[in-house]
Parts: structure tokens; C-alpha cells; sequence
């Protein structure tokens, strides 16, 4: 069986699976139940500063998107930080940090952004002998009105600027997360190394509404006839996580600054994803909020499994492995050509493919007496629209040419790799020559 | 001492009293919200899809299942009663496995289809419970349309003349209308009294008249309906029943499925009802298992139905064959009755198994059986009964061409007692729409 076993940021793990800041690790029992169910690590909720906690809605806190069977999609929350007091809150994670000493546990943090704020609570935390903090500048909602949050994670100068009164305060590694309500994730992530920390994490939630109620005219979850943005999370927000963890992985600025991949991890294989585009370990929240904590079971043997298939022995061996094969569109291969081939063996004449094709792409799809469905070579540009649409795997595939055979549709041979930079289309290289 | 399932003869009350509603319930009960909303996702939304093909309505079966899925099952009905304004009944007795969800292309990937039948019910259980059929009249035209004999074929022609402004009169020779939805559907597929309800909502479009107890021939005379109404539409289904043709036919005891069916229907407490303990159903159709099923559900011991031919050329479908023998009902085929034997009741049948002729036909072997029998039903076909004169003929059915228009001008026939029929509830509803449509257009010139 591979060794799961994660070190991120010197932070040891038995496996790379931590639960997320976020309600399943707001108190001491949840945190136990969580570790005796197998997870790696926690990232316990978000403390705020001492006194008076914030207060949290009475209503619904959780709006969501379902597929047919009710399987929860998408979820977002109007939920605050911690609303319990802080001196509960450190002596709990002191607590667990003593009587589980090799999981993982940081703290999230939220205070205002004063340096006087940083630096009261810094010391507090590292008296509880966790092993590090996590500084929230990700939640879009609530606290963002207030001037944190996102509110601070929107912002660069501020990003760099708290990263560094914390590394300046504090011996505990420092993470921060990244809020994606943004126009570019390079920017707050070069703006968090700037500052010294010592990992990202991303992403916090997305700004979002999931519904809205048709007979009160008003969104979803209501609180009393209104509702307010939230943040979206769940297998909904995946590819968007992915997205810019590999934009971290691969941007010059910012390769090799650890990252702790968020967003909709489900299963292993999101987790395996998160991982080979460059993230150190992974944070879950919602399938856990949605399954309960045994989910990391089926997480820790399948992502075993397929470490074993593949000869991967360790967590180290595999982060980043995909990084090299993200790129820019410029750098695609414009002589690569596929077609989209049916299985006729395979086929159920449902027609998808053929509707989706003849009303929406490329008329590339024909359609013969007996429901035969057919890829006309000379239409097709191999947009995968087919493939997407049918509901048999692997039914349709792309099939690529190979070099020295001609493409139908253009005419053209296929040969050697070209791109877009070299591409006689491109004015840039026009002008250049 | 009360009856149970061993006491011999024909006799009532074989079960406890309790038994029956639960026997005679819904065979599938009907899916609730969520349910639907499940079974509906299953759908590919096929283009083209061959549900549609599949069905005789040609209802827009991946359109209302989407409408299912949006929950807005009120739209569904409309699609659905739009093509078929019979849609519950076909929801409940259609054999979706040879139409529909036999087309089904998840029935081609995974072996079990969407569940396109329930899900048609669930939508057009809405719309009755929802309030009044949703269709509305045109402008009167001032025609006058007969239609004679109100089954799935009769009422489907009168809506839609009636929803296209002509002025109905619905005729049916029994004292209650809806034909073989309410005299010839087993129980179970149809509890609760819901072919008449079905009925008196479809007859809410209004410009219905309903005469009930005047049958064609009878108390109905063809050319006096030709003189008095500017459209005739025959309906009158297959009154007949056939003979077995054998020795010791006429014992007591010995009886027409039909009328069985038809009585069950009719009786309110069906713990009064008597059936034989050894029960032998002669047929291989529909109304052979129909019977057969409701024998064995009112407490018969031991039903059998006797086919003549192979399992593949019954009427009956494999599902229909599978419901039978999972209801206890033992199915033998290729056997043939040769003498119903019995001391004035019957007693015993003798059968002899049968071989294809060359011909097509098929003959008697010398190997007998013989097959104890307290009750018999016979359920070998429906011929026409009580054709008008001056109809040509097809075979023996009334002879149409087109949709259903007879060799006399102003009648139109329909159902199953036209030729090309497939005595199918959907088929007569289809048949019974399109002919009102040629009925529209001849009118309206």
C-alpha cells in the first residue's frame, strides 16, 4: 500500500486529507470525531479576536443545487467565523493538539486588519501547541462588509502586508487563503509570498446566490423575506479550484509555493487532481457536510490504490506531476487533429450526439434509417460536444490522425507540431516577417 | 364452516375478508413527487425519439418526462392528453414492455427502461386531481356527430369532435360507458373506480350528450343515425365471444373470460364473487392472463392456462406471462382442449398437445392429459358482433381505409372493430382521434 503519509509546510500528516476551516471543525468534538475517522488534518473554524463573538444568523444558513436524487451539487453558506467565545475555542484545540499529536491541526484566523489585532492573537494560538495558522482572506460574505475576508483578500498590499506582521509575530507557519473572488490569482498569491508566507490555500468560497425562492421573490436560504450573497462550494466549484491552483503551480512568481488545494473535493480522484496540479495536500469540506466524516475512508483507499497502480510510493512523488503539461492556449498543437468516432457496438441510438451536433456545432453528425449514427470526417473539427453529450462512456471517442494523413475537413496533412506563435494567421507573426 | 382455497366446486368468500382490497389494489402504485422526479432524470431526451414511434399516440414522451423533471407535471398531462386524451387509463394498462419502454434506449443500454408508464401516470394524475379535463371548446359549428359504442375509441373521438365545436351524442349499447375500460380491464390495473371517473372528467369538455342501453342493430338502426347526424363514428367494438368447438362445451360452469372480467368489474364486494378451485383458462391473450390473475387473486387454488401454440405467439406479453406465473398461475402451451368432460358441471378437461403443420396450421398429437376443472374460461378471441348491413368488410372486421373511413360516406369506424385494429387500448384511442380529425376536416369542408 503506497505511504499517504503528507508533510506540508513541515507539518506532518498521517495521509493529505485535512478538513477545511468551516462548520465540521468549529469545537473539540467534531475535531475528535474527525481524527478517530481517519482525516489527516483540520483546519479548525476561524477565531476572531477576544471578546464578544460575532453573531450568526437564526434562519437558514445553507442554500445548495441538487441533481435529480437530491445529490447536493453545489452548496453555499451565509455563516460567519466562529461564534463561539475565543478562550473556549484555544482551550478545546489545545485539548485535542495534546491528545492527538500526530494529525495536523491550524488554526484559522480572522482579526481585523490592525497589526495590534495579529499580533494579540498570534500568541494565544501558538500557546496551544498547534501547528500553524491559516489566515482567512477568503470569506465573501458577512465579514467582508466589515473590512475581512475577502475584503482583505481582494486587495494585494493588504495580503502581503498582514503575511508579514504574522511571520514577524509567530514561529507557526503561516497559510493564506485565497479568496477566488478575484480577477487574477496571481496576483494576491505573489502579493502572499511577498509577505513571506509560508503556503496558500485556495479557494475560499465563491460570491453567490444558489436560487431563488419564485413565490417570496427572494433568495436563497431567506432570512425573512431576504437573502444576501453567500459563498458557493461544493463539486460544483472544482474545475474553478483547479484552475487556479495550477495557474500558482506554474506562474515563475509563485512555483514552488506549497499549496493547499480547496474546492469540491469528493473523491480520491478530485484529490489525486488537486495533488498532480500542484497542491501539497488537500482541504475538504462539503462532501464531508454532505456524507459525514467516513467519507475519508473511500478518499485514503482510493487515492492508495491508484498510487500503487501507477508506482507512485509517496504524497511528494506525485505533487505537481501534471504542472509541465499546463500551458497556454498559444502553445497548442495546432496539428493535432482528432475525429469523433462512434462505437456502433456500443451505441443506444439515443441520437444526442446527432441533435447536439446538427443543432449546435458542426453538422458533423449523420443520422441513417435504423437510428445509425455516423461521424462525417469531412464536418468534424473535433470539438468533443459528442463525446460530452452521450450518455455511454466511451462510446464515442477522439480518435487522432496520424502524421502523414490527410484531415478531411481542411485538406491539410497532418505533420509536424505548429502553434499559434508560429501560425501564419497570427498578425504578430505576420509583422515579424 | 366457511369457504377457503381447498373447498371444491364454485364458490365465494375463499379468503378472508381482508384479502381482496389488498389482492385487487393497485398492481403499481403510483410514484410519488420525488419519485418521479428520479425516474424522470433516467431520460435521455432522446432526439427523435423512438418512445415516440413507439406509441401509438405518438405522445411527446421525452418532452412531458422533461416537464416531470421541472416539476411541472400539469404541463406533462397536457402533452400527454394533447396526443391522448385517455392517457391515465394508457398510463395504467398500456403494455408499455412491447411499446414505449421495450424503445426505450436504457432498456438497449442497461436491460430496464424509464419507467414511461408510471411516469405518464404521475403526470395525468395531477391533471384529475388538479380540477376539470384542460382542454377548451371551439366555437360551435353547428354539426351533429353520432358516435356509437363509448370505449377507448368512442370517447376519444367524442372529446375531440366535441373540443373541435360539433355537437356529440355518445351512444353505448351498456347500461355504463367506457367499454372495455370498464368492463374488460383486470381490476388491479385500474382500482378505485377510475375508468368511470376518468369518463366523467373527460366528458367535462361539455357538447356530450351520453346515451346509455342502445345498441346498434337494437335499439339503433345505421341509416336512421346516417339521416340524423351529419357524421357517424362506429365504435362498437367485439361483442362476440368464440366457441371452443369441442364436446361437452356447454357444461356448467363453463364460460366466456370476457364475462367474467366483466362481472368482477361490476361487483362491489368481491369477497361475494364465486371461482372454481381448479380453474382452467383456455387462450393465450391478454384476457386469458387477465382472468387467469384475477381467478387465482379471488382465492382459486390452482389456475392454469392452456395455450395452443408456443409461449412466443401469445398475445400475452413476456411481461404479462411473468406477472401470471409470479400470481401462481401455472402457463401450458401447445395443447389443445378435446372434450370437456363432467356430470352436468364440469369436472375434468381433456387436452392433447399439438404440432405445427406444415401448412402454418397446427394438429393434434395422439398424447392426452387430462386437467381436473371446477370452472373454465374461454378466452380464444372476440369476433365482430351485429355489423351494420351495407358495410363492406374486411376479413371480419369493418373494412376502412385511411382514418377509418368505411365504405359508406358519413361513417368512419374505429377501434376494435375495424380491420387493422390491434386491440389495444392506445391503438383505439388513436384510431378514435384521427378518425374525429378526417370527421373535422370532412365537415368543415
Amino acid at each position: 500500500m503506497a505511504n499517504l503519509a503528507s508533510e506540508f509546510v513541515g507539518i506532518k500528516s498521517p495521509n493529505p486529507f485535512w478538513l477545511a476551516s468551516a462548520p465540521p471543525t468549529d469545537k473539540e468534538y467534531n475535531v475528535r470525531r474527525a481524527y478517530e475517522a481517519g482525516w489527516g488534518g483540520v483546519v479548525w473554524k476561524t477565531l476572531g479576536e477576544a471578546g464578544p463573538p460575532v453573531v450568526n444568523v437564526n434562519g437558514p444558513r445553507y442554500g445548495a443545487i441538487w441533481g435529480a436524487d437530491r445529490r447536493l451539487l453545489g452548496m453555499n453558506n451565509i455563516e460567519l467565523i466562529t461564534d463561539r467565545p475565543l478562550e473556549v475555542n484555544l482551550r478545546e484545540i489545545k485539548a485535542v493538539k495534546r491528545d492527538y499529536p500526530d494529525r495536523a491541526l491550524v488554526v484559522s484566523l480572522m482579526v481585523p486588519c490592525e497589526e495590534e489585532a495579529w499580533k494579540a492573537i498570534l500568541p494565544l494560538v501558538e500557546e496551544t501547541g498547534a501547528d500553524g495558522i491559516e489566515l482567512n482572506f477568503g470569506c465573501p460574505h458577512g465579514m467582508a462588509e466589515r473590512g475581512m475576508g475577502s475584503a482583505v483578500g481582494q486587495v494585494p498590499e493588504y495580503i502581503e502586508m498582514v503575511t508579514r506582521w504574522c511571520k514577524q509575530s509567530t514561529r507557526m507557519p503561516v497559510i493564506v487563503k485565497l479568496t477566488p473572488n478575484i480577477t487574477n490569482i496571481l496576483y494576491p498569491a505573489e502579493a502572499a509570498r511577498r509577505g513571506g508566507a509560508d503556503a496558500v490555500s485556495l479557494i475560499n468560497t465563491l460570491n453567490s446566490i444558489t436560487s431563488v425562492d419564485l413565490e417570496l421573490l427572494a433568495p436563497q436560504p431567506t432570512i425573512d423575506g431576504k437573502g444576501t450573497h453567500g459563498g458557493y462550494c461544493g463539486p460544483a466549484v472544482k474545475p474553478i479550484a483547479l484552475n487556479m491552483v495550477a495557474e500558482i503551480a506554474r506562474n515563475p512568481a509563485t512555483a514552488g509555493l506549497p499549496i493547499s488545494g480547496i474546492g469540491g473535493v469528493t473523491t480520491w480522484r478530485d484529490a489525486a487532481e488537486f495533488l498532480v496540479l500542484g497542491a501539497g495536500n488537500v482541504q475538504v469540506c462539503t462532501a464531508a457536510m454532505t456524507y459525514g466524516f467516513r467519507v475519508v475512508q473511500e478518499m485514503m483507499s482510493g487515492l492508495s490504490d491508484w498510487m500503487d497502480e501507477k508506482g507512485h510510493e509517496s504524497i511528494a512523488a506525485i505533487v505537481g506531476r501534471a504542472v509541465p503539461n499546463v500551458t497556454d492556449w498559444q502553445h497548442l498543437n495546432l496539428n493535432y487533429v482528432t475525429k469523433a468516432k462512434i462505437n456502433q457496438e456500443a451505441c443506444i441510438k439515443c441520437g444526442r450526439c446527432y441533435a447536439a451536433c446538427e443543432d449546435t456545432s458542426h453538422q458533423a453528425i449523420a443520422m441513417s434509417p435504423g437510428r445509425v449514427f455516423e461521424v462525417k470526417d469531412e464536418e468534424c473539427v473535433a470539438c468533443n460536444l459528442c463525446v460530452n453529450v452521450c450518455p455511454v462512456e466511451d462510446c464515442i471517442t477522439m480518435v487522432p490522425l496520424a502524421n502523414g494523413e490527410r484531415d478531411p475537413r481542411t485538406g491539410a496533412v497532418v505533420g509536424a507540431g505548429a502553434d499559434w506563435t508560429t501560425h501564419p494567421n497570427n498578425p504578430s507573426v505576420r509583422a515579424a516577417g | 364452516m366457511a369457504n377457503d382455497t381447498f373447498s371444491p366446486g364454485v364458490v365465494a368468500a375463499r379468503l378472508p375478508a381482508s384479502a381482496y382490497r389488498a389482492n385487487f389494489g393497485d398492481l403499481h402504485p403510483p410514484l410519488d413527487d420525488h419519485e418521479a422526479r428520479v425516474a424522470a432524470d433516467r431520460c435521455y431526451f432522446c432526439f427523435d425519439a423512438p418512445c415516440t414511434q413507439a406509441c401509438p399516440t405518438a405522445i411527446d414522451v421525452p418532452l412531458f418526462i422533461r416537464q416531470i423533471s421541472t416539476g411541472t407535471p400539469l404541463a406533462a398531462a397536457q402533452t400527454i392528453l394533447s396526443q391522448n386524451i385517455l392517457g391515465g387509463m394508457c398510463a395504467r394498462v398500456c403494455p408499455t414492455e412491447t411499446l414505449c419502454e421495450q424503445a426505450c434506449v436504457r432498456e438497449t443500454a442497461e436491460g430496464r427502461p424509464v419507467e414511461i408508464g408510471r411516469l405518464q401516470r404521475h403526470a395525468t394524475d395531477r391533471a384529475m386531481a388538479a380540477g376539470p379535463q384542460p382542454f377548451t371548446r371551439a366555437a360551435p359549428t353547428g354539426k351533429r356527430v353520432a358516435v356509437v359504442g363509448a370505449g377507448p375509441a368512442g370517447l376519444t373521438a367524442a372529446h375531440r369532435l366535441a373540443l373541435l365545436g360539433h355537437e356529440v351524442t355518445l351512444h353505448d349499447g351498456r347500461p355504463k360507458v367506457g367499454g372495455l375500460n370498464e368492463y374488460g380491464i383486470a381490476a388491479y390495473k385500474a382500482p378505485d373506480g377510475f375508468a368511470q371517473a376518468e369518463i366523467d372528467w373527460l366528458l367535462g369538455i361539455g357538447g356530450i350528450r351520453v346515451v346509455a342501453g342502445q345498441r346498434l342493430g337494437e335499439e339503433l338502426a345505421l341509416d336512421d343515425l346516417r339521416r340524423d347526424f351529419d357524421a357517424v363514428f362506429l365504435a362498437i367494438g367485439l361483442a362476440g365471444v368464440n366457441a371452443l368447438e369441442v364436446e361437452g362445451e356447454d357444461r356448467e360452469n363453463v364460460r366466456d373470460a370476457v364475462d367474467f372480467i366483466a362481472e368482477l368489474r361490476q361487483t362491489a364486494d368481491l369477497s361475494g364473487l364465486p371461482v372454481g378451485r381448479d380453474v382452467i383458462v383456455i387462450g393465450g391473450g391478454m384476457t386469458a392472463v387477465d382472468a387467469a390473475v384475477q381467478a387465482r387473486l379471488l382465492g382459486a387454488q390452482s389456475v392454469t392456462i392452456v395455450y395452443r401454440r408456443g409461449p412466443e405467439e401469445m398475445g400475452a406479453s413476456a411481461y404479462e406471462r411473468d406477472l401470471a406465473a409470479s400470481k401462481g398461475v401455472r402457463i401450458i402451451t401447445h395443447a389443445a382442449p378435446l372434450r370437456v368432460l363432467g356430470n352436468g358441471a364440469v369436472r375434468e378437461v381433456e387436452f392433447a398437445y399439438t404440432r405445427p403443420r406444415g401448412d402454418g396450421g397446427l394438429e393434434r398429437t395422439d398424447q392426452t392429459f387430462r386437467l381436473l376443472a371446477d370452472q373454465v374460461f374461454k378466452a380464444i378471441g372476440q369476433p365482430l358482433e351485429g355489423a351494420p348491413e351495407g358495410l363492406a368488410l374486411d376479413g371480419r372486421k369493418i373494412a376502412v381505409s385511411g382514418p377509418g373511413r368505411t365504405s359508406l360516406a358519413g361513417v368512419w369506424a374505429g377501434g376494435d372493430c375495424a380491420a387493422g385494429s390491434k386491440d389495444l387500448t392506445v391503438s383505439a384511442v388513436a384510431q378514435g382521434r384521427d378518425a374525429a380529425m378526417d370527421i373535422h376536416a370532412a365537415l368543415m369542408g
